[in-house]
Parts: structure tokens; C-alpha cells; sequence
């Protein structure tokens, strides 16, 4: 008859704002317009690995829909057999065929009952292995993917991929895919059934599928376009409610209320309307298909009744195919609204594969080499960087070729203007890119050698982003060294500064950092993510921009810590405040991806460079 | 969609309530009266149809047992033709409810939605402090579109559904009600065991949703921490910690096919095992010639109509309390009180006791009462609990007409809460802010914002061009302030931007980096010639050159207004005429920064990091 889920309205389409909303700077970049190259055939290919570790239970899966079907189309063949058969039996004082009748009858309910409990969870242990699988594959390839792939990739994308996209097609596995075969596999029964019973009203029942078929073609076209509206529509709401909200405080203090109202009334407004179109389009198709069906039904019955008054059909055929011209045309209502959220699991399919189909460009060795041991008084490691150039594969070169040598236990500050390629090299460092040319050596082994786990442990970098894990504030510290004691993590967070702080939350080190109580400021998070470091005890650390939400008592604070606890290990500071620079050893300035001063602070501040020239101005805000 | 179970909010979202879902839903009313007529009119047509749907087994009955049974052939095209006109008939008219309710319930959504945005503009940043916007987001649109479809869906059906399961009843039992009780009497547990299930597979289906909300909150932060994660090759152990989540939904979803499994075996079992026992009955029946045959086949075709209406009474019911509770969601927002219906509480408040304020009415400027008072302000958070010592306790600071007024503190020592007492974002506990002389309260909010431009610590834009971003600032500025403005800001990079002030900036357009934010945010603030400025940390994140350059210009804006200025490094303050050192939740000094640099040893600790260590520090 009729179902409920019909216009259940997709908002999950909000994402969209990345393809649809205009970004500005248009360009052929694929990142740009999320359309990342998929290989030909990669969404099949997908599709069929995470399928074929469970070919047995798919086709077990099959054979129960099949029986299950043929179980409950039995009935109404078994209503012609009781009308044409039974009755005239038990006129005649034959009790067999009744019996029959009434044993076959209870078989395939229950059989159909069991048969079906029995399809669900199959279908359901397959559908939930696949996402599991699926959820598994997105996020580890995720975290495999390189850095610069998630800068240029935006987590909002990546994100929607691994929630919104597996998601559709949670709703197809679930919900639509075995209503789908459920129908199809109807429409077969139900129609050799008919032509079995009687090869004319089955012929005319699978004819009477073509105006069928184009309403649902011209549906799907249609439904498309008002949809796709929808959905821009919708996408348009929620960007600007997401942005008021978000923004409450400049929305409040410049008075935009009303001006947001009429925008927002608008936007509303045209989401309304697409909205309506939507609902409509609905409406159209349901009411003619179900005008169709019953056309059918009518123009059916009328010619079986006419025939059975002829003398040329049976009363229980006739009957029989009343009942099952019902069945047949009942599904055809929902059918419009599983080919679409097929069509929106197939687009999303597509996404996903683009993204597995990503390599990462910092690959794990195959046959990672060790770093040669650290005697436990050696000032850290020594880095070299080789002939080393850096390019973005899209061009626009960052780093010029270089040659630089950090020996170990040196603690090196790099400052220059915004964009003068400090991060770049200190990324080149950590290993979130690899050079495009040359090599970077820690202790004499490119870092392309190291396994992971070691370079992790060797190499640790701070950057200005202090991000926090929910979890505790202990939970976060310890990410720095998962197997450190309580005592350690109070120790590493001491040597910071940040343990009066933490001792003053709600739950001290237990503090849950998403709850109430846990506003944790910027400059706060900075001292949780250097406790982190510290407490991970590299032998080379990179500070990005990490002392840059503190407040000067804090950055001391840490630049005491540095002294004391880091002394004796190869360090690269980077900061745009000069305060840090005046403890390091040596100073590289950079500008436009190139060092153009290299020597010790004292030096350099003597000297008449761009380094005197900023320690002078900074010199003169202090006073 | 993507997660918004921040627990901070939840806190204020899922607050207890026993209300009936009845009563709850009762709450639409004001929306769908404007549609009701449609809406009665489309359960008319609903029921009548689906009552249509009854009829045509009895035609069928008919043409059975007359013409066909007596040979008529003529007799079964009248028979054909009933049918035709009642299939089109059911159609068209189920077309009809769904033609009258489908624009109506459109804009039902749509006014609810409007109400709520409105709504919530209006509300105290406090509000929106307790509250993350994905929980607001979620009620603007998921709970909406689950109220719409329930006033397209459950509320007609279940009075549809039930009016034809009644009439149907009442077919079988007066056509034949020996063989009408067998089909009946299944019914009963049908109804209540599949609300059963739907009861507990709704639940299932909640915990599968915060399951997922959970795994969500994983992915995005391995996401948003992968420097982390990668920097400290923590990806395996993160990847358990997903591993370890998926699995439990996987769980979780397994249980609920389970017991999706079971309501659909009784649905498919039960009804079919009523109609076999009705079909042996009934053939015995006909056999005896007690039964007419056209009777049986209409029977087993009744039952078939009927199907659906009783199987759907329970995920019906079920629908309608997840209605129910995302009324409840809607209205826990819409019940929160605007900003202004404090005001007038407050009001009445302060006009019982005494006159004590007439004095001090608006307009009446006093000698020396000119600038930017505090007198004993305090503050506390409207949601912290009451034994935490309020956040400002006793501010007591002037800022002279044209003075400009640096505020320093350490981290977390109210700063930032304290300007945004000024354009009333917080509501002062105690105490009171005047300018120049006027107490802030006896403005209206308007009036107030209109005279105070802000710029805050985190440079927010909007979905606008840049010029136009910037032009929020004053309502009648035109081209010339704008220029002027970017000046100040040094923020002239807006003209090399592809359509220079006409580019698109914000969320939808060219992403801008922090220190480009944060001048085009300051030019804002500077753009209408204000009266007060407040600017929090307005040069943090611009680099050293570009600071010296913003801090040039902006001293000849501040030469002209009375200005309020938070600042973290010594450069910032040096653009003041006098510092106040904010410290322990009240002003403990102010002065010039020299003198404030002699005297205070906090002061000097902030400004230089020397004498940091003070006994407290040290190990």
C-alpha cells in the first residue's frame, strides 16, 4: 500500500557544500572539486574484494531468499489447488487433497516465517562484516595517507567519507538491497507462476510491466533533478546555520540578527519550495504507478471472469491470480525509492574507492634498516640533509636544492616571514614529506629506510595546532609514550610548567577534556601537547610555532624545560618570537625557501642582516 | 552525519522528562493550525480510499458468484468496469491526500525552522556557550524532518490504518464470522507483539546511532590529530581503539537484525497461518455448499487488504514517539528564554526595592562620569556551579573619554570574559558598566552594540564578500570608510584577492589565513568611527613587520575613541595611554606601563617573563 520512508530527506548531503558551494579559486586541481582520478573499475573491484572473503555466506544468503520467496508464493497456487481440486475431493468423501491443502499451507508459513528469520541475519552478518571491513580499510588508509595528501584533501572530506558515504551505504545493505532482491525475485516468481496457471493472463501480466518500467524510468530521471535541488538547498540552510551559530558573538555584537533572518528566511524559503517539488514528484509517481497496477488488476480480472463464465478457465485459477496480481503490483510504490538511495550508494562507492585508490607518498620501507644504537650519553642524532630539493607534485617549488648539517645535540632555530619554507623543512625532518630530491639522513640512514615505529621514537615534533584527544588530560600525555607510569607523566608535565594547571581541573590528570570543567585554553593545550613530547624523550624534537598561544610566563616556562630536561638533544626550533631564538646555538634565516643566514644568535645580532634587523625591532617592543 | 555529541551540550539537551508523548505533540498545534483544513481534508481522502481498497474484494465476490457462476459473460464487463472505477478512484484519491498535505507540510518545516533560527539569534551567548551548534543543528534539521513526516505519515495512518481494520473486521464477521473469527483473532497478538519489537528495536536503534556518533568522534579525530598520530606512530593503536568501536556497532546491528529477524517471521508467520486455517475451513465449507466460492476468495482477498494496516500499527506507534521526542528536542530550545525576557525580569527586580536607581537615569550625563565605567562588576557563568568563586569579582576601572586602555593578565584570568560585559554578550552578575554615564543595561541592546565595536580573539567571517564583511561594522558606511578602514587594518591584500572587496570570503568562499582574518575582522571594528572599541588580542596572530605596520595606523583611530584593549605582548600595549593588570578576578593596578613595569612584579613577569619564578613555581 503505501510506505513511510519514501521522502526521508538526505542531510547528510551537507558536505556537498565542498563540490557544490562555490570555491572560489576554481581550478583544474582534483582536490578542489573532490573528484579524486578513480581507476577504471576500481568501485566494482572494491566491491568484490569485500565480498569475496564471504562468497559462501553470500550465496547461502541467496539460496535462502530463493526458497523463502518460492515458500511464500506458494499460497495462492495453493488456493486454485483447494477451490479446483479440493472441493470437488471432498464432495466426493476424499479428504486427501484437503488435507494436503491445509499441510501445505502450514508448511510454507512456517517455512516462510523460518526462512526469513533465517535470510535476515545471514544478510545481516554479511552486510555488517562488509562495513566493518569497509570502516576498517577508509580509516587505516587514512592514517597511512601522508600529510600532505590530508592538507590538500581538507578533513572535512574525509571525514563525510569515512561517516556520510559508509553510511548510504549502511542504508543500502539494511534497508534497501534485500528489499530489492526481495522484489525482483517476486516479479519472477509471481510471473512464471502465472504463466504456469495460465499462459494468457501471465503473458499479459509481464506485458502490463512496460508502462511500468518507463514510469519508473522517467521517475528516477526526474527525482534526480529535484533531489540534487534539494539537496543544494539544504546544504545552503545548514552552512548558514552552522555559521551563525558558530559566530554568535560578531552576530550579536554588529547587530546582523535581522539582516540573518531575511537571508536565512530566503535560503529557507528555497528549500521549501525544492522541498515541495520533491514531495510532489513522490506523489506523481506513487499515484500513477498504483493507477497502472490497478488498471492492470481490473483488466486482468474482468478477462480471467469473463474467460471462467466461458468455460475456458478454472474458478480457482482465476482466484489464484486475483491474489497474486495484488503481490505483484504491491512492492512497485517502494521500488522508485530503493533505486535511489541504490544510486546515491553507488555514487558514494565511487568516492570511497577514489580515496583507497590513493597511494600514500611517504610509503613504509620494505626492508627498513636500524638506526645504529645511542649510547645513553650521547647528545641525540645527527641530521644531514642532502642535495635535498622540495617540490609539490602540482609544481611550485618550496625548497631550492640544499645541503645542511645539524649536528647531534645542537639546538637550531629557524625564523624568516610566513611562507619562507621553516615548515616545510621541519616536515621534511619528521618525515611527513619526502624530499623530491636528495636525501634526509638521521645518524647516516635516509629516512626512507626507517620503519615508522623507530623514526617515531627518534624523531618527535611539536606543532602550533595542540590538538587533544578526548580522553583524559592523562590520556593525551601519554600518547608521548603509551607504557609511562602516572609518576612519569606528573614528572614530564612538571618539567613543563603545565601540572598546576592540570592539578586544578576538576579531576586533576583524570579530567575528561570534552566535559564541563575542562575548558582548556589554547595556550593550555600547547603545555599538554609539549608534556606529551617530552615525556616520548626523542633524540631529535621539532618545535613549529609551539610556543605561540602562550603567554610570555609560559613560553620561559617552557624554554626552562628545553635547558634542563631536552639539554643533549638535536633540537629545531621554530618561532616567530625571539624571545626562543636567544637560547639555541646556532640561527638559520630563511626566506623564499632559501637560508640565507646561518651562524650562532650572538653573531648574527652583531652582524648587519635581516636577523639583527628583527632582533633590534623586538628588542625595541620590549622595553 | 557527522558527530555533534559534544557531552557538554548533551548535558543541556538530554535533560530528564516523563512528559506523554501525547502531550508533547500536542505542542505543533500553533504550526499546523494554519493547515489544518488540508490536513483533516487529506485523512478524509485517506480513509475513503483505503475503504475502496475493501470494496473490491466484494466486487470480486460479486462477479464470482453472479455472472460468473451463472455463465454471464455480459454480467462480468459491469463487474470489470466497478473494478476499474474503484482502482482509479483509490488511486486518485490517495494522490489527492498526498497533493493536499505535500506543500502545506513543506512549509510547516519550513516555519518551524525559521523560528527556531530566529529564536536562536536571540539567545544569550551563554546559551550558546552550553550548547554546540551540531546539537542545534540537529534539531533545525533531522528533528524537523522526522515532525513533518510524521504529520504526512503516522498521525494520518494510524487514524486510516485503524478505521480500516475495524471496517475490514467488520466485513469478514458479517459476511461469514465463523471464518471471520479466524482471521480476527490472530490480529490481537500481531498488534501487541510487533509493538513489542518496535519498542525494543527502536532502543536498539538509538544505541546503534550513539555507537556510530562515538565511532564518528574517533575518525575525526584521527583525522583532525593525524599530525599527532603520525608524529608519534601511534596509527596501530589508534586503529584498535576503531577497531575495537566498529566492532561493537557491528555487534550492536547484529542484535537488532536479530530482532528485526523475529518481528518479521511473526509478521510473515502468523498471518499466513490464520488465512490457511480460514482457506481448509472455507474449503470444507463450499464443499458442503454452506459457502458460496466468490465468498472465500473474497475472504482470503479481505485478509490480503488487511495485511498491511495491522502490521503497521506498531512501527506506527513506534514512529510517533520518535516524533514525540524530537518535538521534546525542539521545544527544550524554543522553551529558552531570549536575552531580552531576562532584561525585563530583571527590571521588575530592581524597581521593587526602593527608587534607589531614578538618579541614575539614561541621559543624565555627571560630571566625570564620562568614558567607559566598571563600578564593582562582578560575573559568574550562568551554568558554573555555585561554590566556584565567580570569574570577576569587584572590577572597578575608568577609561576616560578618548583614553585608551590596555588590559593585561595572565592566561585564564577573565580578560576576555571582562569585554564581553561591554556590548552585553554577558550579562553582569553584580555591579554596573556605564558609558559615558549611562548604565549599559538602561540601553537597548541596539543602541548599545551600535556605540561599541568589537574585535574578537578569534576573527570570525561570514559568508559575504570581504568589503561587505567588513561594512558589518556600520550599517550607513559607504566605500570611502571601507578603504579607509582596510588601511588602518593594513589589510590592502583584500585588493590583490581575485575580486578585490567583491571576493567571496567565509566558509563557502576563499579560505583566508589566521592573520588575514584577523585584519579584516579589526577593520571591521574600525570601520563606522565607534564611539567605545573593545579589541581583544587584535595583533595576535600577525607577524612581527606587519604588527609594527597595524599598531602605526590603528594609534590614530584610537587617538579618537575611547578604547579597551586586551594585549599579550608589551608591543600591543605601548598603542595604550594606561595599562590595567587584571589579576585573581579584579583590576590590581593601573597605570602607564612603565610604571607598571616598576612597580609590579606580576606585571613585570607577564610582560618580560623575568622574575617569573615566585615561590609558586618552583619545584
Amino acid at each position: 500500500m503505501t510506505t513511510v520512508e519514501e521522502d526521508r530527506e538526505s542531510t547528510d548531503d551537507w558536505d556537498d557544500r565542498d563540490t557544490d558551494g562555490g570555491r572560489a579559486a576554481a581550478s583544474d586541481d582534483p582536490f578542489d572539486r573532490d573528484v579524486l582520478p578513480v581507476p577504471k573499475g576500481a568501485s566494482p573491484a572494491l566491491l568484490r574484494s569485500l565480498l569475496s572473503p564471504r562468497r559462501r555466506r553470500v550465496w547461502l544468503a541467496a539460496v535462502l531468499l530463493l526458497l523463502q520467496q518460492a515458500a511464500v508464493q506458494a499460497g495462492p497456487l495453493l488456493v486454485a489447488y483447494a477451490i479446483d481440486r479440493a472441493v470437488p475431493a471432498f464432495r466426493g468423501g476424499g479428504h486427501g487433497p484437503l488435507i494436503a491443502v491445509g499441510a501445505g499451507y502450514l508448511g510454507c508459513a512456517l517455512a516462510s516465517g523460518a526462512l526469513q528469520y533465517a535470510f535476515i541475519r545471514a544478510s545481516a552478518r554479511i552486510s555488517q562484516d562488509v562495513l566493518l571491513d569497509l570502516r576498517g580499510r577508509i580509516f587505516r588508509h587514512a592514517q597511512a595517507l601522508s600529510v600532505d595528501f590530508h592538507e590538500r584533501y581538507t578533513s572535512g572530506r574525509l571525514i563525510s567519507r569515512a561517516t556520510t558515504d559508509v553510511e548510504s551505504l549502511r542504508e543500502l545493505l539494511i534497508e534497501g538491497l534485500e528489499e530489492l532482491l526481495g522484489v525482483a525475485l517476486s516479479v519472477v516468481y509471481i510471473s512464471i507462476t502465472l504463466l504456469y496457471l495460465d499462459w494468457g493472463l501471465g503473458a499479459a501480466a509481464v506485458l502490463s510491466f512496460w508502462p511500468l518500467y518507463l514510469l519508473i524510468r522517467s521517475f528516477q530521471r526526474r527525482s534526480m533533478r529535484v533531489y540534487r535541488k534539494r539537496s543544494t538547498a539544504i546544504a545552503a540552510v545548514i552552512v548558514t546555520f552552522t555559521e551563525t551559530m558558530n559566530g554568535i558573538r560578531p552576530v550579536q555584537a554588529f547587530r546582523r540578527e535581522r539582516a540573518n533572518d531575511a537571508r536565512f528566511g530566503e535560503q529557507n524559503h528555497r528549500h521549501e519550495r525544492a522541498n515541495g517539488d520533491a514531495i510532489l514528484e513522490m506523489a506523481r509517481y506513487v499515484v500513477s504507478s498504483r493507477l497502472v497496477a490497478n488498471a492492470a488488476v481490473a483488466a486482468l480480472v474482468l478477462w480471467g471472469a469473463y474467460r471462467v463464465a466461458s468455460g475456458s478457465l478454472a474458478l480457482g485459477v482465476l482466484a489464484a491470480a486475483a491474489l497474486y496480481l495484488r503481490r505483484l503490483y504491491d512492492p512497485i510504490d517502494r521500488l522508485g525509492m530503493f533505486l535511489n538511495s541504490y544510486q546515491s550508494a553507488a555514487a558514494s562507492l565511487e568516492k570511497i574507492a577514489g580515496l583507497l585508490a590513493q597511494r600514500p607518498s611517504v610509503p613504509e620501507p620494505a626492508d627498513p634498516k636500524p638506526l645504529p644504537p645511542r649510547p645513553t650519553k650521547a647528545p641525540g642524532r645527527e641530521v644531514v640533509f642532502d642535495g635535498v630539493r622540495f617540490a609539490y607534485r602540482t609544481g611550485g617549488e618550496v625548497l631550492p636544492r640544499f645541503d645542511l648539517t645539524l649536528p647531534a645535540g645542537q639546538t637550531v632555530a629557524v625564523v624568516g616571514a610566513t611562507g619562507a619554507g621553516k615548515s616545510t623543512l621541519a616536515k621534511l625532518l619528521a618525515r611527513f614529506y619526502d624530499p623530491s630530491d636528495g636525501r634526509v639522513l638521521l645518524d647516516g640512514v635516509d629516512l626512507r629506510d626507517l620503519a615508522m615505529l623507530e623514526l617515531r621514537r627518534g624523531v618527535v615534533m611539536v606543532t602550533q595546532e595542540a590538538f587533544l584527544f578526548s580522553g583524559t588530560v592523562a590520556d593525551n600525555i601519554t600518547i608521548g609514550r603509551p607504557d609511562a607510569t602516572r609518576a612519569e607523566v606528573e614528572q614530564a608535565a612538571k618539567a613543563i610548567g603545565a601540572h598546576d594547571f592540570i592539578a586544578a581541573l576538576p579531576d586533576g590528570y583524570d579530567t575528561d577534556v570534552r566535559k564541563r570543567g575542562g575548558r582548556i585554553s589554547a595556550g593550555q593545550r600547547q603545555l599538554v601537547a609539549f608534556a606529551r613530547a617530552l615525556l616520548a624523550d626523542p633524540s631529535v624534537l621539532i618545535l613549529d610555532e609551539a610556543t605561540s598561544s602562550l603567554d610570555i610566563p609560559g613560553e620561559r616556562a617552557v624554554q626552562r624545560a628545553m635547558d634542563t630536561v631536552l639539554r643533549g638533544r638535536t633540537a629545531v626550533v621554530i618561532a616567530h618570537r625571539l624571545s626562543t631564538v636567544e637560547t639555541a646555538d646556532r640561527v638559520l634565516v630563511m626566506a623564499d625557501g632559501r637560508i640565507v643566514e646561518d651562524g650562532p644568535p650572538d653573531r648574527l645580532i652583531a652582524g648587519e642582516g635581516r636577523f639583527a634587523a628583527l632582533h633590534q625591532a623586538w628588542r625595541d617592543s620590549l622595553v | 552525519m557527522a558527530v555533534t555529541s559534544e557531552p557538554r551540550a548533551q548535558e543541556g539537551g538530554a535533560a530528564p522528562r516523563h512528559r506523554s508523548a501525547t502531550r508533547s505533540l500536542l505542542r505543533l498545534w500553533p504550526y499546523v493550525r494554519p493547515v489544518r483544513v488540508r490536513l483533516f481534508g487529506a485523512a478524509g481522502a485517506a480513509v475513503v480510499a483505503s475503504c475502496m481498497g475493501l470494496v473490491i474484494p466484494l466486487v470480486l465476490k460479486w462477479m464470482v458468484d453472479g455472472p460468473v457462476a451463472h455463465r454471464d459473460p455480459g454480467g462480468v464487463w459491469l463487474g470489470g468496469a466497478l473494478l476499474l472505477a474503484l482502482g482509479t478512484a483509490e488511486a486518485a484519491l490517495f494522490g489527492l491526500r498526498r497533493w493536499l498535505v505535500g506543500r502545506p507540510l513543506a512549509s510547516v518545516e519550513a516555519a518551524m525552522r525559521a523560528d527556531l533560527y530566529r529564536h536562536l539569534q536571540r539567545l544569550p551567548v551563554s546559551f550558546h556557550d552550553r550548547w554546540a551548534s551540531g546539537q542545534l543543528l540537529s534539531r533545525a534539521t533531522t528533528d524537523l524532518m522526522l515532525l513533518r513526516m510524521f504529520l504526512a505519515f503516522p498521525l494520518t495512518f494510524l487514524v486510516v490504518n485503524g478505521v480500516t481494520i475495524l471496517a475490514g473486521f467488520a466485513i469478514l464477521l458479517s459476511q461469514e464470522w465463523t471464518l471471520g473469527l479466524v482471521l480476527v483473532i490472530p490480529a490481537v497478538p500481531l498488534v501487541i507483539l510487533c509493538s513489542l519489537f518496535e519498542t525494543r528495536y527502536a532502543a536498539v536503534a538509538r544505541t546503534v546511532q550513539d555507537q556510530t556518533g562515538d565511532l564518528t568522534t574517533v575518525v575525526e579525530e584521527g583525522v583532525l590529530g593525524v599530525r599527532i598520530v603520525k608524529g608519534f606512530g601511534r596509527h596501530r593503536s589508534q586503529a584498535r581503539a576503531f577497531r575495537a568501536l566498529s566492532e561493537q556497532v557491528r555487534s550492536t546491528e547484529l542484535h537488532k537484525a536479530r530482532l528485526l529477524a523475529t518481528l518479521w517471521a511473526l509478521i510473515m508467520t502468523l498471518p499466513e497461518l490464520a488465512i490457511g486455517a480460514a482457506l481448509v475451513l472455507g474449503t470444507v465449507r463450499v464443499a458442503d455448499g454452506d459457502l458460496s466460492a466468490g465468498t472465500l476468495v473474497a475472504f482470503l482477498s479481505t485478509a490480503l487488504t488487511l495485511r498491511w494496516p495491522v502490521e503497521s500499527l506498531g512501527f506506527l506507534l513506534a514512529m510517533s514517539q520518535d516524533a514525540a521526542t524530537a518535538t521534546d528536542r525542539y521545544f527544550d530550545v524554543m522553551d529558552a528564554e531570549p536575552a531580552t525576557a531576562a532584561d525585563r525580569l530583571r527590571a521588575e527586580a530592581s524597581r521593587e526595592p526602593g527608587q534607589e536607581r531614578s538618579s541614575r537615569e539614561p541621559g543624565q550625563e555627571r560630571e566625570g562620569e564620562g568614558g567607559l565605567r566598571f563600578e564593582g562588576v562582578e560575573f559568574a557563568y550562568p551554568d558554573a556551579p555555585p561554590e566556584e568563586p565567580p570569574v570577576l569579582h569587584g572590577v572597578d576601572l575608568h577609561i576616560r573619554p578618548g583614553e585608551t586602555m590596555a588590559l593585561v593578565g595572565a592566561t585564564g584570568s577573565g580578560k576576555t570574559t571582562l569585554t564581553a560585559l561591554v556590548p552585553r554578550l554577558h550579562e553582569v552578575t553584580r555591579g554596573r558598566i556605564t558609558l559615558d554615564g549611562r548604565d549599559i543595561t538602561a540601553l537597548t541592546r541596539d543602541e548599545l552594540r551600535a556605540l561599541v565595536a568589537v574585535a574578537f580573539e578569534e576573527p570570525t567571517l561570514f559568508s559575504a564578500t570581504a568589503g561587505e564583511n567588513v561594512l558589518m561594522g556600520a550599517a550607513d558606511a559607504g566605500t570611502e570608510e571601507l578603504l579607509r578602514a582596510l588601511k588602518v587594518a593594513q589589510a590592502d591584500f583584500v585588493h590583490a584577492l581575485p575580486e578585490g572587496t567583491d571576493t567571496e570570503v567565509g566558509e563557502q568562499g576563499l579560505s583566508l589565513s589566521g592573520g588575514q582574518r584577523q585584519r579584516l575582522a579589526l577593520a571591521r571594528a574600525v570601520v563606522g568611527g565607534p564611539r567605545f572599541l573593545v579589541l581583544d588580542d587584535p595583533l595576535s596572530a600577525l607577524d612581527v613587520h606587519t604588527e609594527a605596520l597595524v599598531e602605526a595606523a590603528l594609534r590614530r583611530v584610537l587617538a579618537s575613541t575611547t578604547a579597551l584593549i586586551v594585549a599579550h605582548r608589551p608591543s600591543t600595549v605601548l598603542l595604550a595611554d594606561r595599562v590595567a593588570l587584571l589579576s585573581g578576578g579584579r583590576i590590581t593596578a593601573v597605570g602607564t606601563h612603565q610604571r607598571l613595569l616598576r612597580d609590579s612584579a606580576e606585571y613585570r613577569s607577564l610582560m618580560s617573563g623575568q622574575e617569573a619564578e615566585e615561590g609558586e613555581r618552583s619545584p
